[in-house]
């Protein structure tokens, strides 16, 4: 390597690292982002995974989900979790191979911590994230209750919601990454 | 005789009106020159717009006043809310491969959120060594890329599923797909900076709507073409396209493409949300349901002529449509004009790009009989673009999502032409 060689490598190093540099990769960042605290994410961080990772502290059953259900529930999901003017949340238990397949939480959902996740995100449309973690652990109970799922006397917290079996869950087929088209 | 007014576009049932004044309208001129509305225009009298200086210039800039009947379609949401659900984009009344704007399709899961640039964060954090949070001026400063590519809702075209075809139009029943450029931030950048964990296998992104719409994503995805979008067609984004910034997914389902982008957290394994689940996953006919198909099918749909269009008597047309695939770029388009008993391939129109709409255009004499026209595409890793009648045996009537089959049009002997499953 030449002397002017190495001066060529040695100012690319530099370069590479100074701020005035004229040509630093094309992917570079200005790493302009700020480190994020644990009180920030933890104020952000409102999702729950299958394994019950992200489930707050809390506790509710059938009973107590009843009450919140009529009061925030019933006008857009019917009585009971049957359904009208929106989504039917009850039922269709054995009707997904038939000509009218019903897909509701009991006949159709994987997971149950995704009742939770998206009950304490989303629900009720017009006032998402106002309920308390324990009215949602709640409803969530009212609604696997209402589908057969829990019994009516089992508490839905951290520790539980996660140990619930969905009966349709055997039936998804993942596809990715194994499909191409 | 054939002028250019051979075919003009049906509209949904609001736009009935003008529809009649605008078919009466090219029924005149049909006729012959110098009907009452020409008078003045037509030769040899000079037009009005030449005897008086025209309007001033304007901050921004409107269609015409007389293509006001281009619209989005069939806008429909959940009962009892005004924004929890779908707008979709004309396609019939388009041409070209980019999608205006304001026409883009629109899919919203709790209506379009008022977000303040100025406020707006972006949270990186989870399986990461420096979790970070990012103003929408700081990604201002990040290198960017841009590409042209087609967003499609996994939902587009699930009426075709149904046993009868749809009295539909065109951007009706294929309207959830648009194609813009694209301009931002490749995501590798920010998530590099953050220092992902080598054995993160999965993102979850979600929006800053009252939906707090989420989805896991794939790191492979994240890390190679997925972009943090800051424009649209050369301005920054629409609100309904996400505004200030959304996660854009070349090629995969639009779902996953979150709006509003606020949280990434890097996670080991998909974190199940409701649209992951309950939605966006494919109920066969067994009774067993795909999930995680991301990639949109090879497809192709004629856009001209179609459903609720009328041809005016036998004569040379060009037969026009959009392509599309997930897989990458189109490689070929075929028109059949016999119901699919023979092809001829359609030269498509320069550029040709990876996962972007791709047009074709083919001359076609239609010699006044009733027939079936349909367009099938090819993509570069050679998938075909199925017939339904195979699509829907292997697929079933049940799905909602994932429709890529080839679309039928019938001409009927009298011009009409309308939705057929043939």
């Amino acid at each position: 390597m030449s002397t002017r060689d190495l001066w060529l490598a040695l100012a690319l190093v530099v370069g590479g690292c100074a701020s005035t540099a004229m040509t630093p990769r094309a992917t570079e960042g200005p790493i302009l982002g700020s480190e994020a605290t644990p009180a920030q994410i933890a104020g952000w961080d409102i999702s729950v995974g299958p394994d019950g990772v992200g489930l707050p502290p809390g506790k509710g059953t059938s009973a107590t989900g009843a009450i919140v259900y009529e009061q925030k529930c019933q006008a857009c999901h019917g009585a009971k979790g049957g359904g009208q003017p929106n989504d039917r949340l009850v039922g269709g238990h054995g009707t997904l191979a038939s000509k009218a397949p019903v897909r509701t939480i009991g006949s159709y959902w994987p997971y149950a911590t995704t009742v939770f996740d998206y009950v304490r995100r989303s629900m009720p449309y017009i006032q998402p994230q106002s309920l308390t973690d324990n009215d949602v652990y709640a409803v969530t109970a009212y609604l696997l209750h209402l589908n057969g799922i829990i019994s009516e006397t089992d508490e839905m917290n951290a520790q539980t919601l996660p140990k619930v079996k969905m009966p349709n869950q055997p039936n998804f087929i993942i596809v990715y990454p194994s499909r191409g088209k | 005789m054939p002028d250019k007014a051979i075919v003009e576009p049906a509209v949904d049932q609001s736009k009935r009106r003008f529809m009649k004044q605008s078919l009466g309208l090219i029924a005149a001129t049909g006729l012959g020159a110098g009907g009452a509305k020409e008078a003045g225009a037509a030769p040899p009298e000079v037009p009005p717009s030449m005897k008086g200086p025209g309007d001033g210039m304007s901050q921004y800039g409107s269609p015409a006043k007389y293509e006001r009947k281009v619209t989005r379609v069939l806008i429909r949401s959940q009962p009892g809310t005004t924004g929890s659900g779908a707008s979709r984009t004309p396609l019939e009344s388009l041409d070209g491969m980019i999608t205006p704007s304001g026409l883009h399709f629109e899919r919203h899961h709790s209506g379009v959120p008022d977000i303040d640039p100025d406020q707006h964060r972006l949270l990186v954090h989870g399986m990461v060594k420096r979790p970070l949070i990012f103003t929408m001026d700081a990604l201002l400063r990040y290198p960017m890329i841009s590409r042209i590519h087609f967003l499609e809702c996994s939902g587009n075209s699930q009426t075709l599923y149904q046993p009868a075809p749809p009295n539909l139009t065109a951007g009706e029943t294929h309207g959830l797909v648009s194609c813009s450029e694209w301009t931002g931030v490749p995501l590798r950048v920010l998530l590099e900076e953050a220092g992902v964990d080598g054995s993160a296998q999965w993102m979850l992104a979600e929006g800053g709507d009252s939906a707090a719409m989420s989805r896991s994503i794939p790191m492979a995805k994240a890390m190679d073409d997925a972009i943090l979008a800051l424009f649209q067609n050369g301005e920054r984004l629409r609100p309904e396209n996400g505004y200030p910034v959304r996660l854009f997914l070349p090629g995969w389902e639009g779902n996953m493409s979150v709006k509003w982008l606020r949280r990434l957290k890097i996670v080991s394994a998909p974190i199940m949300t409701k649209d992951e689940t309950s939605r966006y996953t494919d109920l066969q006919a067994d009774g067993k349901s795909l999930m995680f198909t991301y990639p949109m099918g090879v497809k192709s749909v004629i856009t001209l002529p179609s459903h609720g269009m009328t041809l005016r008597g036998a004569g040379l047309y060009q037969v026009s449509g959009i392509a599309w695939s997930g897989n990458g770029a189109i490689r070929k388009v075929e028109v059949s004009s016999d119901g699919g008993r023979t092809w001829t391939d359609a030269p498509l129109v320069a550029p040709v790009l990876p996962r972007a709409l791709t047009r074709f255009r083919l001359p076609w004499k239609w010699d006044g009989t009733a027939t079936v026209l349909k367009s099938r595409a090819t993509d570069e890793t050679g998938a075909v673009q199925p017939e339904r009648q195979p699509f829907i045996a292997e697929h079933g009537n049940n799905a909602i999502f994932h429709f890529h089959a080839i679309q039928a049009w019938g001409v009927a002997a009298n011009g009409e032409v309308k939705h057929v499953y043939a």
